[in-house]
């Protein structure tokens, strides 16, 4: 009973040394930390692709992770280390891809969908506009509509 | 003929799907073909006192394979690049990413080396140079140190005798 009692504990203290394990080595720097952070959340992990590298824990992020914290160390800006970053994964390492002749279909494409969509819906307005033609009411029909409401007046017609 | 239209958007859809499914998301094209390979100097696995250098491969087509102890998928590609290595078409070199060196040693003992050596990549820097995001990466250079292919994944020998080997011969011209 004991070993099973001890085993169960141990089992559920996996997940607690795990988290222990993942967390990145703790540093002395608030600022820096903060800006690998948010360079890294425009960074697609290449491992997990649906993930940041500032999400994800994979070997490869926490290793791009170190780079970039060493080149901001080593004074480089932002923009320098994107650059380095593309010119080795390219550009799907980005979660903002660059505007520029091969993602303008990506970019601009939702907007010519849309114009699109918007034109046919107008000339489908216009087209049936025109076909419902307004028929003017005929001395006879003024008639009827006369004597109808005369009835409402008085007594439902039977 | 009212159909007409539905029809072909219908048929342009499930065209566009057929080929997204059929493509591998994890197949991210390198920006580094037709770019000079990254230099490089790192100890060798087998005798780390020796250094060798990217710059000694000017004037051959040579290989770049990326493995490591851990990576499941080296495995499977494995018994190709040992076959390779013995009819000789191209020299292997390997880059042992992010390993244990016993482990990569041993790795090699029991399945059989093809490396004409291996260097150890112990903290992956070089393997970031290279735009390497899994094991195994496979790298075609030319003579003039530039890479010219790049596999992504295991080695098949359809790959190698479709496209590597191909482009080999024609590197080596």
């Amino acid at each position: 009973m004991k070993k099973v009692l001890f085993t169960i504990i141990l089992a559920w203290s996996i997940p607690f040394f795990t988290v222990a394990q993942s967390n990145n080595p703790a540093n002395d720097d608030p600022v820096l930390d903060e800006r690998v952070r948010v360079l890294a959340q425009q960074l697609r992990c290449l491992v997990c692709q649906n993930e940041t590298l500032a999400d994800s824990q994979a070997m490869l992020a926490n290793d791009l992770k170190l780079q970039i914290r060493e080149q901001m160390k080593a004074g480089k800006s932002d923009q320098e280390i994107l650059a380095y970053l593309t010119a080795r994964y390219g550009d799907f390492v980005l979660y903002r891809p660059p505007v520029k002749r091969t993602t303008y279909l990506l970019w601009f494409g939702p907007f010519i969908l849309l114009g699109a969509g918007l034109f046919f819906l107008f000339r489908y307005i216009k087209t049936r506009r025109e076909q419902i033609q307004e028929e003017p009411l005929s001395a006879h029909d003024h008639q009827r509509v006369r004597e109808l409401l005369q009835s409402e007046s008085g007594k439902e017609p039977a | 003929m009212k159909y007409l239209i539905p029809l072909v958007l219908f048929i342009g859809l499930v065209a566009f799907l057929a080929i997204g499914l059929n493509r591998d998301p994890h197949e991210v094209p390198s920006p580094l073909i037709n770019k000079a390979a990254p230099p490089f100097q790192l100890a060798q696995l087998h005798e780390p006192d020796k250094k060798f250098s990217a710059e000694e491969m000017r004037g051959k087509v040579w290989l770049l394979n990326v493995w490591a102890s851990w990576c499941v998928s080296c495995r499977e590609e494995h018994p190709v690049l040992v076959q390779l290595s013995r009819n000789g078409a191209v020299p292997i070199y390997g880059l042992n990413w992010k390993d244990q060196r016993e482990d990569a040693i041993a790795w090699l003992t029991e399945l059989g080396n093809p490396y004409v050596l291996s260097v150890s990549d112990l903290e992956g820097r070089v393997a970031i140079d290279y735009g390497v995001y899994g094991a195994p990466e496979t790298y075609l250079i030319d003579k003039n140190g530039v890479i010219r292919f790049k596999q992504i994944g295991p080695i098949d020998r359809d790959t190698l005798d479709k496209k590597i080997l191909p482009l080999v011969k024609e590197l080596n011209r």
